[in-house]
């Protein structure tokens, strides 16, 4: 195999920004009320005492605090793509602390379980999810500040 | 007292792989219902069915598939979907015909035949559809109920060893219930054994996906009166509440929570609870047994505490010190739970009301809770909503 580079690409079209220094997710947050959504939503407000219509695409806060972690320890199901043979991966749900949410994500490759603490301080970065003949699909990954 | 409905006759398939049509578990359910209730087939006028979605059309008309398999005898019909917690819905479907005086008895019934492995999304590329979209990142179903887990043992210091206590005594309970799947007294050492799913929940902390049905015959109070079932166990409330926004638990298939910035966060397992206290006119005090949705082993132990049996935190105190087993001050899962039948989406929740009768009349044989007055039950379904039923005697 060669190291040949391919282009790389978000696995999820306008989930992230591409940065690969400082990436961020891409959520949205209503003009009346202020609250924020990821995924984005872009058409009604879900709070049930707004009736906002319009929303504003915003880059959420990229560190947070680890509210709980695990890992997958058997290959999931299509639509996910696995290696083969199917390395098992660490998963993050991470507090965001401006938006008040908690987001999942893989932990980045080479972070375990054991690795992990509730409350420790999280940052989001790029890693590959799969690859395919045309190109590195990208996604967000969390992994400890302190790593 | 006027809110209440009468449950006259419960049945169920036993629960395993048998690999035969959904139909006929649901009929064998139906029938030993119909029997116990002790009234004929064509009495009932309403048939409230709990969908399933793995079997094509007639599961998705099971209302009008059980009626037809049953006889087409003229009855009403109705199907609900809530995933685990449809059994409930097709409860208070039939519950609200009957408080209406549209219909004196109903049969609800709901079941089910599974595929193997893991439950998969939909075909496709459809990133605008979330269980497509976590799929795809590797969030499958059991990493939720991981994180709930790893969340204790980070919150509460409870530990694996608690999980697997929770399912040893499940298995004990379940040990003798004719209609369980799993029936093995399975010990610590087992689960340990068994290997990891997602840290920290072993196989055999997760549920496994079963065939069953279970079927109820519910009546109103002058009808049980009428033939001579006037003590009969009431449905004394039936709570599907949803979640209050912003809703604070990252749930099944969702990658993120509600935001909680400009409206405080809540837990609508909390909620869900009050709303069937209030209704049944009693309170956590008052119980003498809960059904709850052990999908996973440490799940058992938040509803506990979402359904106020216990402080927060304090679920694993009461587990440990043998309080939630048979003979024990508080017994849960005395049916064996999801840890002896496995899931079978539209018959649990009816399971449970099936199990919680047999316990209010005194005929849950070697699973019998000495002087059981009060039961609840705790179910989920999906994107964060779910149901609680009580009965009384």
């Amino acid at each position: 195999m060669t190291e040949q580079a391919k282009p790389q690409v978000p696995a999820l079209e306008g989930w992230f920004t591409m940065d690969s220094d400082k990436p961020h997710l891409l959520g949205s947050q209503c003009t009346s009320c202020g609250t924020y959504y990821f995924p984005q939503q872009k058409n009604f407000c879900k709070n049930p005492s707004c009736d906002g219509e319009e929303f504003n695409e915003v880059p959420l806060s990229r560190t947070g605090k680890l509210w709980s972690f695990t890992n997958a320890s058997y290959k999931p199901p299509a639509p996910f793509i696995a290696d083969d043979p199917f390395v098992p991966y660490t998963i993050a749900a991470v507090e965001l602390d401006k938006e008040k949410m908690v987001v999942l994500g893989q932990a980045v490759t080479g972070v375990d379980v054991s690795d992990l603490k509730a409350g420790m301080e999280m940052e989001l970065v790029l890693e590959t999810l799969f690859e395919d003949d045309e190109s590195e699909k990208l996604t967000w990954k969390w992994k400890p500040v302190s790593v | 007292m006027s809110n209440e409905i009468a449950v006259i006759g419960v049945g169920m398939h036993p629960w395993g792989k048998w690999g035969k049509n959904f139909v006929e578990y649901g009929v064998k359910a139906a029938r030993d219902a119909i029997k116990d209730a002790g009234i004929d087939w064509k009495d009932v006028g309403f048939v409230s069915g709990a969908a399933t979605m793995r079997c094509g059309y007639p599961g998705y008309v099971a209302g009008a598939t059980f009626a037809q398999a049953l006889g087409w005898q003229g009855a009403e019909v109705n199907t609900s979907y809530a995933a685990c917690a449809s059994g409930s819905q097709a409860l208070a479907a039939a519950r609200a015909k009957i408080l209406s005086g549209e219909t004196e008895v109903a049969l609800v019934i709901g079941a089910d035949t599974t595929p193997k492995g893991f439950l998969a999304p939909q075909g496709g590329e459809r990133p605008d559809d979330p269980d497509w979209v976590r799929f795809r990142l590797g969030i499958t179903n059991p990493t939720y109920f991981a994180l709930y887990a790893r969340r204790r043992m980070e919150i509460y210091g409870d530990t694996q060893d608690d999980f697997a206590l929770v399912k040893v005594k499940n298995a004990e309970h379940g040990f003798t219930n004719p209609y369980a799947r799993y029936k093995k007294k399975f010990t610590a050492e087992d689960v340990a054994a068994s290997a990891m799913v997602a840290d920290p929940l072993r196989l055999m902390d997760v549920c496994a996906t079963s065939d069953g049905g279970a079927a109820l015959i519910v009546c109103s109070e002058a009808y049980a009166k009428k033939i001579g079932k006037a003590d009969a166990v009431k449905v004394s409330a039936i709570s599907t509440v949803t979640p209050t926004y912003a809703s604070s638990v990252i749930e099944m298939p969702e990658m993120a929570t509600d935001s909680g910035a400009v409206v405080e966060a809540q837990s609508f397992r909390a909620a869900l609870p009050m709303k069937a206290y209030e209704e049944a006119g009693v309170g956590p005090e008052d119980v003498s047994l809960a059904e709850v949705y052990d999908l996973s082993t440490a799940l058992e132990l938040d509803w506990m505490e979402d359904l106020r049996l216990c402080e927060r935190g304090a679920a694993a105190a009461m587990l440990r010190a043998g309080d939630t087993k048979l003979g024990g001050r508080l017994p849960i899962n005395t049916s064996g739970g999801l840890a002896c039948f496995g899931e079978a989406v539209p018959a649990q929740a009816l399971s449970q009301v099936c199990e919680l009768t047999w316990q209010l009349r005194g005929q849950a044989g070697d699973r019998q809770v000495e002087n059981a007055k009060v039961g609840i039950t705790a179910n989920q379904g999906l994107f964060g909503h779910g149901s609680s039923v009580i009965l009384t005697k």
